[in-house]
């Protein structure tokens, strides 16, 4: 038995292997990173994924459009109205149907709240990552609030499936600006905790900045999307540059910047946090009258032909791409997911650093594995 | 016993421990009373060490909560106070999970080295006065000396488990404590240059006319803090935890020890805090001698009311207090900025420390 020990000595040219998941508390849920170390440095990280893969593209075949809505929800659960909306606009553009414009304005609104629900999120669970548990519970003391509401409009908390084919499942309930103005009230006056808590620590700030550095070549090349894309200069909020919904009638910053480390990619969440907050404010006190939702036909048939809509989820950009038949059920449905190709930039910014980086790496890329696998 | 009020003893153990002493040497050869006597303090150790720490866990569950915004343990017992005692219940029945390939010897001898250490050391604290196990004339030097065994103890679990992640958490934990173990023996050094005396008795009773951290003004304070920042390295906790970093090692050394070998090594770590929370509080804060100023007589007799042993309580969860704190509100170190931390900052600013205690001792420039 002695034996055995002593021949898992290190040798020095062979990689020292370990395996960062699928059970493991820093991956978010089941992603599996092989990761070869020399002592304590990162040398290569190789993601292995479909731990949670459930077929959801191919599932899409074999259902109505309506009826994708609910599976999209599965994706990225942090975004679950962003990706609603996403199939939505898809659906809404084949059958060219004009939506009212009490819809864009309360889809914009939904999508805004998930936004910052889900930084919150990624807030509470960074500052776990980096061994700060106390930022959790505040992450997740503020979240409760954004999810009361969806719980009141959407009778759902997380999984919302709010928006149809056509417009929304319900109308907004009675209290939803009142309370949606009370909580931007209340988050605006508590923002500061998160910085006192976590930006402005010293050790988080050793932490962070200058870790895991992104230039703007390979961001663009490997194509990262969202906060973390935007982190080192690449432009590519959908929301400025293809508006979809109420965003042309917006304003509101893109929040940009070159550094593009770890610390960057934190602080370009917190950023989005108050501009999602200065959209919200903008539309919430002057939402159109007008049904929430246009009389659609029992059956949706899309007319054949290929269709394209790219929506800014929290996590960057999610495409939705259907090849339709004439039938009921999409011939093919293929979802460019935010996170798979985020993903794919993690062992190009986390070699040479410690494996104390490499949690704060992957934990700033802000991964949601449902996403990764669909 | 003498005709004192009984409430007396409070003040003072020495006349109730000699008694006790005197009883038993009386009616047996001095062989066989030493031999119960060490029996018996032994059996009050033991009681000590688990009242301790599980009101420990219970506290720093506590702690954490009020800073979380949530309110802890609250269903067993009044404000959950027995919380701990139904986690050690169901630690106890269970299963101890045998690892494949694991050297099992050192794997179960591992938790007990770190208890053992515990014991020692908790030997040489004086609780109060008259309750003193050992009080060696080199009282701090032992302290220093098996306090940096329980080492020996992380490293084997991590070793002996032939898991890779308690592998990488017992070698991080080995570098840490060998690198802190320096900072702290000289920021105790700094102060035994103030006392003149190894032995603590005798710190204590030099600090009658007024805690140390007073007395030695500007040079113990900054030892003090010298010695709360390593001390907590020491004892592996937030946010010098990088051996159990859960979030990166996943348990750190002790990802393979189940039931009671795994509560062994959670309570050590809890009696590890409370050995350095006590050195803190009887070298610097006076250990059980209640609060002093130089000649106001009054205010020390009213002090004076106040048992010793309450003082030493007190002092010691004020700066346990001051760990979780520290623990629950700062995320982690990397090692390489841990070992900067020591190496470039607290040893420097420690030696330079040292020469300015001996230089305010020489001149006479300390109250």
């Amino acid at each position: 038995m002695e034996e055995q020990v002593l021949n898992t000595a290190i040798n020095e040219d062979e990689p020292y292997l370990i395996n960062m998941g699928p059970q493991h508390p820093s991956t978010h849920g089941v992603l599996r990173l092989v990761v070869s170390l020399k002592g304590e440095t990162v040398k290569n990280v190789v993601p292995h994924i479909g731990y949670i893969h459930r077929g959801i593209e191919k599932m899409c075949e074999s259902l109505t459009y309506p009826q994708i809505i609910h599976l999209t929800d599965r994706m990225d659960y942090l975004s679950a109205h962003i990706n609603n909306e996403a199939v939505c606009l898809n659906v809404e553009k084949a059958l060219e149907i004009e939506i009212p414009e009490r819809v864009k304005v309360i889809r914009t609104i939904m999508a805004e709240l998930t936004r910052i629900q889900s930084h919150q999120l990624f807030w509470a669970s960074y500052g776990m990552d980096l061994g700060g548990q106390t930022c959790y519970f505040y992450g997740l003391r503020d979240r409760e609030k954004v999810l009361d509401i969806f719980e009141e409009t959407t009778g759902g908390r997380m999984i919302v499936s709010y928006s149809c084919p056509g417009g929304l499942m319900y109308d907004i309930h009675p209290n939803f600006q009142k309370r949606v103005n009370d909580f931007i009230k209340y988050f605006r006056s508590i923002l500061w905790e998160y910085d006192a808590i976590l930006t402005g620590n010293v050790i988080f700030r050793e932490r962070t900045i200058g870790i895991g550095k992104l230039s703007l070549e390979d961001a663009v090349s490997y194509g990262v999307t969202g906060p973390s894309g935007r982190a080192s200069g690449f432009s590519c909020d959908i929301r400025k540059h293809d508006p979809y919904s109420a965003y042309d009638r917006v304003k509101f910053n893109e929040v940009l910047f070159t550094e593009g480390d770890t610390y960057h990619r934190y602080l370009a969440r917190i950023e989005e946090m108050k501009e999602s907050m200065n959209i919200i404010e903008q539309l919430i006190d002057n939402i159109p009258e007008g049904p929430y939702t246009v009389k659609m036909k029992p059956v949706l048939k899309l007319p054949e032909g290929e269709y394209f809509q790219k929506v800014e989820t929290a996590r960057g950009e999610l495409d939705v791409f259907i090849v339709s038949d004439g039938n009921k059920y999409p011939f093919r449905m293929k979802f460019r997911s935010p996170n798979f190709v985020n993903l794919g930039v993690l062992n190009h910014i986390s070699k040479e650093f410690k494996i104390a980086d490499l949690v704060a790496i992957a934990g700033s890329l802000d991964f949601v594995i449902p996403d990764i696998d669909r | 016993m003498t005709s004192e009020p009984w409430w007396k003893i409070f003040y003072d153990f020495t006349p109730f421990t000699k008694s006790i002493d005197e009883g038993l040497r009386s009616s047996m050869s001095p062989f066989w009373a030493v031999t119960t006597e060490m029996v018996i303090v032994g059996i009050l150790f033991l009681l000590f060490y688990a009242v301790v720490g599980l009101f420990l866990v219970y506290w720093e569950r506590k702690v954490c909560a009020f800073i979380q915004n949530r309110l802890g343990p609250n269903r067993i017992g009044p404000y959950g106070i027995f919380q701990t005692v139904a986690d050690l219940i169901k630690l106890l029945f269970k299963e101890l999970i045998p690892i494949k390939n694991a050297d099992s010897f050192l794997f179960n001898l591992a938790p007990y080295i770190v208890i053992i250490v515990n014991f020692m050391v908790l030997g040489a604290i004086p609780f109060g006065k008259g309750l003193h196990a050992i009080d060696f004339n080199i009282g701090i030097f032992y302290v220093i000396a098996v306090s940096s065994m329980s080492v020996i103890g992380v490293l084997l679990a991590g070793w002996s488990s032939n898991s890779k992640y308690s592998l990488i958490g017992a070698m991080r934990s080995g570098a840490m404590i060998v690198s802190y173990e320096l900072s702290l023996g000289l920021a105790l050094i700094t102060m035994v240059i103030l006392a003149g005396s190894m032995q603590l008795s005798v710190i204590v009773e030099a600090q009658r006319t007024g805690w140390f951290i007073f007395k030695g003004h500007i040079p113990a304070f900054i030892a003090f803090i010298i010695y709360i920042i390593s001390g907590t390295a020491e004892t592996n906790r937030g946010p010098f935890d990088l051996a159990e970093a859960e979030s990166e090692l996943t348990a750190g050394y002790h990802t393979e020890y189940s039931g009671m070998k795994f509560a062994f090594f959670y309570l050590a770590e809890f009696i590890n805090m409370f050995i350095v929370a006590s050195i803190a509080s009887t070298i610097f804060l006076g250990g059980w001698m209640p609060l002093h100023i130089g000649s106001w007589e009054g205010f020390n007799k009213i002090m004076d009311i106040i048992p010793p042993f309450i003082w030493y309580l007190g002092k010691t969860f004020f700066i346990i207090y001051l760990i979780m704190l520290l623990k629950w509100t700062f995320p982690r170190l990397r090692i390489d900025q841990l070992l900067t931390l020591e190496w470039k900052y607290l040893l420097p600013i420690n030696l330079v420390n040292v020469l300015i205690m001996a230089f305010l001792v020489l001149m006479g420039w300390h109250f």
